[in-house]
């Protein structure tokens, strides 16, 4: 299915940079892994092939594949629709949480990061009130705890407030 | 018969009241994971494999399968009263479980749907039952040459029977085998593209990669729909059960079609997926009024479900015979196998006698619970997700930031999931199929093992891979599928000539 993204103006983001995207980070890995294969090593050894030997056909394989990718979109005129507008809007509105709660984790240990991204999306994207808010995002971490730390005996990642805790 | 004395004795390990226990948990967690997005049958086994590290080996892997039916079956609920497909091999149920639903046949699209998982799965464990212990014999007989071109095979079926792109499919393979190969070498004990970062050092793991991939990437996609599940509602009574189950009765020859189509994906590396597409078309294909598909024809319920369910429990047959994964939920589960030092094939069947037919006589077990399981809770499902997405989509993604963690203790490894939630949705955007990059990743390490074993016998010679019958017609079936795309742009570009030919 392809929709003519001449009409609905910005509206509509065409495939071609997307895929012109991707297949040039494909193609930069291939060249990477090529390039420290060649280090290891791309022969024949005594006993068989040496350690850089399948890295080096697969980055080639990657690369060829890369380049007929690139080709192909630069040559033809896509008419192909990745996304509308809106809906890359609604994915960065996720993404962007998710990406700050990893960064969080590290640092408020992940039972305060989880709470501070429920929290988050509850009144961000669901528009409740304090009180249900506080609840579940405080009583979902919490169960998660009794889960992992004292039923699977599972250490997670804590931070500041366990510690202050004596957790 | 051996099977049969073999598989009494897997119902008595199978039957013991832990392994019961951990039957049920299994089968409703598994649904429940169906029933999300973002938590689909390969990413929720996954997230939870490395919890099930501390159980024997036997208890765990029941659990983890009937997690895995759980999921076959939750995936119709979703897609049925919400026309949301929960995994991606349900998708093929919207079509006309979702109209039936509209119409207020709810009840009858969902025991349709489940019955009809119910018989797919059942045939295929029927043939695990009897066709693993010769295939597992036969595989005896297979040295590394032999291991080799089946694995070979296994990645040329991908590329020739894709329906996306060679180019792409073969893309999303390399890298799956580049990261693969990350790490320590363990032939030569080299770094490999490691570029002095110690914490690569152990490789890319694919559990990582299954959850990014299939997990953030999933929500990520959901996403671009907005933040709403509305759905339709459903109550099940006996009456409507035994009634639906009349109706299907007259549908035998689309479970038997069906059924040997999902088989067949399964074994061949394919999956629940294709299979239930597959299925879906050559139901409409062999109807007497196709135009009723897609507006809540029966038939378009029941030729998925059973061919994705024969597909997804198929697929196991290969995995423990012969190491390969028949979909990315058996590459999870095999991972696991090696994890806990079992070898998946042929020895596994002398050696762990216990394991593996415990495990089967479980597959019957899980199957049944799970149907009655599931008739019996779908208005707690639909409840489930009437949960606002608002709340849902943060809980999910904790689930799968803990589940990245777990597997090593390491922060790392959840910046990976989210680089690899990344990478699940500009490659389902841009079509490069998924499937090939995770099987790469699991497999790619023994493909490469197998590759250098056959090399030292044969002293470099790729001779080998050709010596005897066996090697060489698998190799030679691995080539022709290989080839297979070439042949069908050959044969276009030759009836387009044709066509201007015949227009001058």
């Amino acid at each position: 299915m392809s929709d003519s993204s001449e009409e609905a103006g910005g509206a509509t983001v065409s495939t071609r940079w997307p895929e012109i995207v991707v297949a040039g980070v494909l193609l930069a890995a291939a060249l990477l892994v090529m390039f420290d294969s060649v280090r290891s090593g791309i022969g024949w050894g005594d006993d068989g092939p040496r350690s850089g030997y399948f890295p080096f056909r697969i980055g080639l394989l990657l690369a060829g594949a890369s380049v007929a990718i690139l080709i192909g979109q630069l040559r033809v005129r896509s008419t192909q629709v990745f996304a509308e507008r809106a809906q890359l809007s609604m994915v960065i509105q996720v993404f962007v949480p998710i990406v700050v709660y990893v960064a969080l984790i590290g640092w408020l240990g992940i039972y305060v990061a989880s709470a501070l991204l429920i929290a988050y999306f509850m009144r961000r994207h669901g528009h409740y009130g304090w009180a249900l808010t506080a609840a579940v995002s405080v009583g979902v971490p919490l169960v998660f705890f009794a889960v992992f730390e004292r039923w699977f005996l599972v250490p997670l990642i804590k931070g500041p407030l366990e510690a202050w805790l004596g957790l | 018969m051996d099977e049969i004395s073999n598989l009494m004795h897997g119902f008595g390990v199978a039957l013991t009241l832990p392994n019961i226990g951990f039957m049920f948990i299994g089968i409703l967690l598994g649904v429940l994971i169906g029933v999300l997005p973002g938590l689909g049958g390969a990413n929720g086994v996954a997230i939870l494999l490395p919890l099930t590290f501390s159980m024997n080996p036997t208890s765990a892997i029941i659990m983890l399968s009937c997690i895995y039916w759980g999921a076959l079956f939750g995936g119709a609920i979703t897609s049925i009263l919400f026309n949301i497909p929960g995994e991606p091999w349900s998708v093929a149920t919207t079509f006309d479980g979702y109209p039936m639903a509209q119409r207020g046949e709810a009840a009858q699209a969902l025991t349709a749907a489940f019955t009809s998982s119910f018989v797919g799965a059942l045939f295929a464990v029927l043939l695990i039952t009897f066709m693993a212990p010769l295939l597992a014999k036969f595989a005896l007989k297979f040295g590394p040459a032999e291991f080799f071109a089946v694995q070979l095979l296994t990645f040329c079926s991908f590329v020739g029977m894709s329906k996306e792109p060679p180019a792409k499919t073969i893309a999303s393979m390399m890298l799956g085998f580049a990261l693969a190969a990350v790490g320590l070498d363990s032939v030569t004990g080299q770094l490999r593209m490691t570029f002095g970062f110690p914490v690569l050092l152990k490789g890319f793991d694919f559990l990582i990669a299954v959850i990014g991939l299939f997990g953030i990437g999933e929500i990520l996609l959901t996403m671009e729909e907005g933040l709403a599940f509305k759905g339709k509602s459903a109550r099940i009574n006996v009456r409507v059960v035994w009634q639906t189950w009349g109706q299907l009765l007259r549908h035998w020859r689309t479970f038997l079609r069906s059924v040997s189509v999902g088989c067949w994906m399964g074994i061949t590396p394919g999956g629940a997926t294709p299979a239930s597409f597959m299925s879906y078309g050559m139901a409409r294909r062999m109807s007497k009024n196709p135009q009723s598909f897609g507006q809540g024809n029966i038939e378009g319920v029941i030729a998925p479900e059973t061919a994705a369910h024969a597909a997804g429990t198929s697929a196991l047959l290969p995995m423990l015979t012969l190491g390969i994964p028949g979909s990315p939920t058996a590459a999870v589960l095999l991972g696991g196998l090696l994890i806990w030092g079992l070898q998946p094939g042929p020895m596994l069947f002398v050696e762990q006698k216990d394991f593996v037919w415990g495990l089967i006589a479980s597959m019957y077990l899980g199957n049944i619970v799970g149907l009655l399981v599931v008739l019996t809770t779908v208005p707690f499902w639909a409840a489930v997700l009437r949960i606002p997405f608002a709340v849902i989509a943060p809980v999910i993604i904790v689930i799968c930031a803990i589940g990245a963690y777990t597997v090593h203790s390491s922060m790392f490894d959840v910046v990976l999931m989210v680089v690899f939630g990344v990478v699940g949705y500009f490659f389902k955007k841009l079509r490069y199929p998924l499937a090939p990059m995770v099987l790469a990743l699991v497999l790619g390490d023994m493909a490469e093992a197998s590759f250098r074993q056959a090399m030292l016998i044969s002293q470099g010679s790729l001779a080998i891979f050709v010596s005897n019958p066996l090697v060489g017609s698998i190799t030679g079936l691995a080539l022709a599928l290989l080839l297979w795309p070439l042949w069908g742009v050959l044969r276009g570009l030759a009836k387009a000539r044709e066509a201007a030919a015949a227009a001058s």
